[in-house]
C-alpha cells in the first residue's frame, strides 16, 4: 500500500530532503550504557514512516493471512486483505492449502468478492476470465481473438511468493527470500505450542463470528498495548472490579509488582515477544473461576484431567497455569488466556489500523467448554467486553496526543533496563525487543 | 395475557427505553428488564447464531448487564468518560408474535453517537425483543441488537448500551 504517491517525493524537494534524511534519523534511541531507550514519537505520525514500513517491514516479514480451519474441504475459501493486497485463502482440488492474489490476470479486477465458501473455481465478472479451483486460467470468453502465441498457462492466479503455516497458523511473505517460516517464528514456536497442545485432537479452529473493527490510532500502539501489562491496573480497573465482585480472588499485588500475580517478560528473537504470567483470571483450559458458574467446575476438571492425562503433569501445568499474550512480529497476537484470542491489523494510514479479532478454541472441544470459553472472551476482549474499549480509547489517546511529537518527541520505555536475569511482565523488555527488530528492519537495505 | 399490548403501546414503551437510554438513566433502564434478561450483539459476520458457539460482540446475562451499567457509571470506564450522547431513532415496530404472556417484537434502529471533536458514528440496525408481562408491567426478556453494517469497522466499539 503506497500512502504517498512515488512522484510526489520527486515533485516537492521538502519531501524528498525529509525522505533522505530518514537514513540518518534514530527513531529507536537504544543506550544500555546509560540505561536509557526511548522512541520517536515521530515513528508513529510520519507518513514516510508508514510508507518504508510497507517496504521493509510488512514486504519482507512473515505475516498471519488467517487459519488452516477457516478452509478445510476442496474449493472452500476465504477472502481478506494482507497488506493491502486481496488474498484468497483457499483449499485446491485436494485439498491443499492455499493463498491467491484475488487479483485477475486480465485487466486486474478482484476474481472472488464473497467473504466466504466453497466455489468450483473463480469467475472475474468484468470479462468473464474463469479459474479453476487450483487458480488456473480455464475459461477465457472469445479465445480464439487471441493470438496463437497466447498460453494461458501463463495467466493462472497468481501466489505471494512464500505462503508457509506453522501447525494451522497460515502466513504468507512477499519476499522470495524470505528464510523459512520455522526460522522466522523462532522462539515464538514454543507458545504456539502451547496453544495447540490444549486440544486433546491436536488441532484448534477458528470459532464463527468475527469481530473487526478500525482504531484511530498507529499500529505498533497496538502491538505495545497488547502485552503490556503495566497498563492493566489503571485502564482496566473497571474490569478488575467487576471480576473481583464475581469472587474471583484478586491479591494485592506483591512487593515490587503492580499486577496481583507473578508473571514474566520475555525476548523471542526477530522482534517476537511474550508475557507470561502466573494465572489469577481463569482459563477455559483449565482453570476455574467463580465467574464461570458452579456448574462449570466439572467441566473445567474434566478438562484439567485430560490435559494431564495426554501430556504429563508437568506439560500440563505448563500450558494450563499461566496466561501468556505472545506478539509475532510485526503485527499477530495471541492471547492465550480467558479464551484464546487471535488478533492481527493492518495500518491503513499513520493513524489508523484495522483490527480482526477471532475466537480459536480446541477443535471438538464440548459444547459446555465452549459455551465457557465464549463467555470467558466477552468479558474481558472485543468491541463490547469490559476492557478492550479502554485500551482502544487509550490508544486513541496517545495518538492525539502524538500531535505534539514536535515539541514532546521521546517516549520513555527503560522499565527493567537495570536489571540482571529475569523481567516482569510489568517491565518493558519486551516492547523493547519490538522496537529494536523495527529499528533493525527500517534501516536495513531496502529490497 | 398480551392482548392488550397494541403496537402502539410497544411503541410507547420501546420510546420509553431509548429516552432512558439517551439520557443515560441507567439504573433505571435495568428496571425495565426480567431478572433473566439477556442483551446480544451478534458480531457483524454471523448476526444469526448462539452464542454459546458463535463468537458475538455482546452476549449478557443479567449478572453482565448489571456489571456493564456498574462499569458505565464509573468514570474509570475511560472509553464513556465523558459519556458520549447518543440519540436513538426507532421506526418499523412489528409484533412478530405472541405466546402466553411474551411477545416478539422487532423495530429498526439508527442510533447516533457524538464525541467531542470526533465525526459522528451511525449505528445501524435491527432489534429483537422478547417482551414479558410481569404481574402485569412490561419487562424485557431479551434484546438484540443486530447491526447492518459489513463490518464494525470505523464505528470502532459499542461501548454503550446500544
Amino acid at each position: 500500500m503506497v500512502f504517498l504517491p512515488t512522484e510526489w517525493r520527486f515533485r516537492s524537494p521538502r519531501i524528498l530532503a525529509h525522505y533522505e534524511a530518514m537514513d540518518d534519523f534514530r527513531y529507536v534511541l537504544n543506550d544500555p550504557d546509560r540505561l536509557d531507550f526511548r522512541v520517536n514519537r515521530a515513528a508513529m505520525v510520519d507518513a514516510l514512516v508508514l510508507e518504508r514500513e510497507m517496504r521493509r517491514i510488512f514486504d519482507v516479514c512473515w505475516i498471519y493471512v488467517g487459519h488452516a480451519s477457516e478452509v478445510r474441504e476442496p474449493g472452500d475459501f476465504v477472502t481478506r486483505t494482507i497488506c493491502g493486497r486481496p488474498v484468497i485463502l483457499c483449499r485446491d482440488s485436494e485439498a491443499r492449502l492455499r493463498v491467491f492474489l484475488n487479483v485477475c490476470r486480465h485487466r486486474g479486477a478482484v476474481v472472488c468478492r464473497e467473504r466466504s465458501g466453497n466455489a468450483k473455481g473463480y469467475q472475474c465478472f468484468y470479462h468473464g476470465w474463469s479459474y479453476d479451483r487450483d487458480g488456473c486460467l480455464d475459461g477465457v470468453p472469445g479465445a480464439s481473438s487471441y493470438p496463437a502465441s497466447f498460453d494461458r498457462r501463463e495467466f493462472g492466479l497468481a501466489s505471494p511468493p512464500r505462503v508457509a503455516d506453522y501447525r494451522g497458523f497460515v502466513f504468507l511473505s512477499f519476499d522470495p527470500d524470505a528464510r523459512p517460516l520455522g526460522d522466522y517464528l523462532a522462539g515464538a514456536k514454543e507458545y504456539l505450542d502451547l496453544v495447540v497442545d490444549q486440544s486433546p485432537t491436536g488441532e484448534m479452529e477458528i470459532i464463527r463470528g468475527t469481530q473487526e473493527y478500525a482504531i484511530r490510532a498507529n499500529w505498533k500502539l497496538l502491538v505495545e498495548n497488547s502485552f503490556d501489562d503495566y497498563h492493566l491496573m489503571s485502564t482496566h480497573k473497571t474490569w478488575l472490579d467487576y471480576m473481583k465482585k464475581s469472587g474471583v480472588q484478586i491479591p494485592r499485588p506483591p512487593k515490587g509488582h503492580v499486577m496481583p500475580a507473578h508473571g514474566v517478560g520475555r525476548a523471542l528473537g526477530n522482534g517476537h515477544a511474550v508475557i507470561d504470567n502466573e494465572n489469577f483470571r481463569g482459563r477455559p483450559v483449565a482453570k476455574w473461576i467463580p465467574l464461570y458458574g458452579e456448574d462449570a467446575k466439572p467441566e473445567i476438571e474434566r478438562i484439567r484431567s485430560e490435559l494431564e492425562a495426554r501430556l504429563g503433569p508437568e506439560r500440563a501445568g505448563r500450558v494450563a497455569d499461566t496466561n501468556r499474550n505472545l506478539v509475532v512480529f510485526p503485527n499477530l497476537v495471541v492471547n492465550d488466556g480467558s479464551s484464546v484470542t487471535i488478533r492481527t491489523f493492518h495500518p491503513t494510514a499513520p493513524d489508523r489500523m484495522e483490527v480482526t479479532a477471532w475466537a480459536l478454541g480446541p477443535r471438538g472441544e464440548s459444547a459446555k467448554a465452549r459455551a465457557i470459553r465464549l463467555d470467558s472472551f466477552l468479558t474481558f476482549y472485543g468491541p463490547g467486553g469490559f476492557a478492550t474499549p479502554d485500551d482502544v480509547e487509550a490508544l486513541e489517546s496517545v495518538q492525539k496526543g502524538l500531535a505534539s511529537h514536535r515539541e514532546v518527541p521521546w517516549s520513555v520505555m527503560t522499565r527493567g533496563i537495570d536489571k540482571e536475569g529475569e523481567q516482569l511482565n510489568t517491565d518493558e523488555l519486551h516492547l523493547r525487543e519490538f522496537w529494536i527488530h523495527w529499528d533493525r528492519c527500517m534501516r536495513a537495505e531496502a529490497p | 395475557m398480551t392482548a392488550a399490548l397494541t403496537r402502539q403501546a410497544v411503541e410507547d414503551f420501546l420510546y420509553h427505553e431509548a429516552a432512558l437510554l439517551d439520557g443515560w438513566k441507567l439504573d433505571e433502564w435495568l428496571g425495565l428488564l426480567t431478572g433473566d434478561c439477556v442483551y446480544r450483539v451478534p458480531s457483524n459476520d454471523a448476526p444469526e447464531g448462539d452464542p454459546k458457539s458463535t463468537l458475538y460482540l455482546i452476549a449478557d446475562d443479567h449478572a453482565r448487564i448489571s456489571g456493564r451499567v456498574a462499569r458505565l457509571k464509573d468514570p474509570h470506564a475511560h472509553v464513556e468518560f465523558p459519556h458520549s450522547r447518543t440519540r436513538r431513532m426507532i421506526s418499523n415496530v412489528r409484533i412478530v408474535d405472541r405466546k402466553g404472556d411474551e411477545l416478539k417484537a422487532e423495530a429498526n434502529f439508527a442510533v447516533y453517537r457524538f464525541r467531542r471533536e470526533e465525526r459522528v458514528s451511525t449505528f445501524v440496525g435491527r432489534y429483537r425483543y422478547t417482551l414479558r408481562v410481569v404481574e402485569g408491567v412490561v419487562k424485557i426478556a431479551s434484546r438484540e441488537a443486530i447491526l447492518d453494517a459489513e463490518e464494525l469497522g470505523s464505528l470502532g466499539a459499542v461501548s454503550f448500551i446500544l
